[in-house]
């Protein structure tokens, strides 16, 4: 199984059927597996912070949303993150594709990709880390932690796991 | 038109609709209107009650969506009309109350500046059906007749003079997912 794979099966197993995403290229294989999967729709949206506005929409009306993007696109998102989803208690599952940190060959990822984790935590976001050899049936507990505490929660998927570091 | 005026006659109208309205007076001159479960205030977020719409209108197919938004909202999420173009479930309701300023700021100009054609850039996004409104009977047409797409309609800047809305966001929420969400299987 590919590691892309691997990472859609998680999705799957907690019931996610739309996904709104803005693309990475650590995500490529994952977001084309998506496509291809009936059971979920993908939504490609034109910044991240309107995706975290579809996905809270898809949730209200009972679907089970995941937001994949770059950790950059974290940045696109705070005040949507804090003044809808936290102040509402809306459960969001975020996917990142983590750049900036180690194995990053592009300066203009650096900025964002050492803010990433400072940054969910002084929003009290949990983030959980799936990197070389993890599995990622850790995206379960944090889709639990989501809806149980009905707040975002973040995936961080570091180059590693896509053996780039 | 006033904008509360146009928003009485699309709530009153609305019949079982959800309904996700915009940041500010927005939502209380909906709440002060015409208050019901199917409303979602949206009282932070700026730009995305359009988006909020549309994710609802794809969860929910079997539902007539509306979103209230505003031109200065619009133009801080102007991808939303891409996304609509590409997606817009034939549920789902963009309506845009153009009043050209930021009107629960003190009525600031938009960059809209008399210049910029919503109506037309929402055509230009590809969206199927885009009809402009000006007037209260023309509004009232114009809903009758749409059951998706993007109706601009061209309001007077001005704020009614209406409280603001006494419901926590958690109980919002509570309150309109119990209408709004699909069971679970």
């Amino acid at each position: 199984m590919s590691d892309a794979s691997e990472i859609l099966d998680a999705l799957k197993g907690c019931g996610i059927d739309l996904v709104a995403s803005v693309p990475c290229v650590n995500l490529r294989e994952l977001l084309l597996l998506i496509r291809g999967e009936p059971g979920i729709r993908n939504v490609s949206v034109t910044r991240e912070e309107e995706g975290v506005g579809i996905c809270a929409g898809a949730y209200m009306g009972g679907m089970r949303p995941a937001l994949l993007m770059q950790n950059s696109g974290l940045g696109n998102s705070i005040n949507a993150l804090a003044s809808l989803d936290l102040l509402y208690g809306i459960p969001l599952l975020m996917v990142m594709s983590h750049r900036g940190l180690e194995g990053e060959q592009m300066v203009g990822q650096v900025p964002m990709g050492r803010l990433t984790e400072p940054l969910l935590r002084a929003m009290n976001i949990s983030s959980y880390v799936i990197g070389r050899g993890d599995r990622p049936s850790i995206i379960r507990q944090a889709w639990e932690e989501a809806i149980e505490e009905r707040r975002p929660v973040a995936v961080l998927i570091k180059q590693s796991y896509w053996g780039r570091a | 038109m006033k904008r509360a005026e146009a928003i009485a006659i699309i709530a009153r109208g609305s019949g079982d609709a959800l309904i996700v309205c915009n940041i500010g007076y927005p939502c209380r001159e909906l709440a002060a209107s015409f208050d019901r479960d199917e409303n979602f205030y949206m009282l932070g977020s700026m730009g995305l009650a359009s988006s909020i719409g549309l994710g609802l209108a794809m969860a929910r197919p079997e539902r007539k969506v509306m979103a209230l938004d505003g031109d200065g909202s619009v133009l801080m999420n102007l991808g939303t009309l891409s996304t609509m173009a590409c997606h817009g479930p034939g549920n789902y309701l963009l309506i845009v109350l153009d009043n050209g300023v930021y009107g629960s700021t003190g009525s600031q100009p938009t960059p809209i500046c008399a210049r910029t054609d919503l109506t037309r850039m929402a055509r230009a996004a590809g969206i199927d059906v885009v009809e402009e409104a000006r007037d209260p009977g023309g509004l009232r047409e114009r809903l009758a007749s749409m059951g998706h797409g993007v109706l601009v309609v061209k309001v007077e800047p001005g704020n009614a003079d209406v409280p603001v809305i006494d419901l926590s966001p958690p109980d919002i929420l509570r309150r309109f997912m119990d209408v709004a969400a699909r069971p679970r299987r």
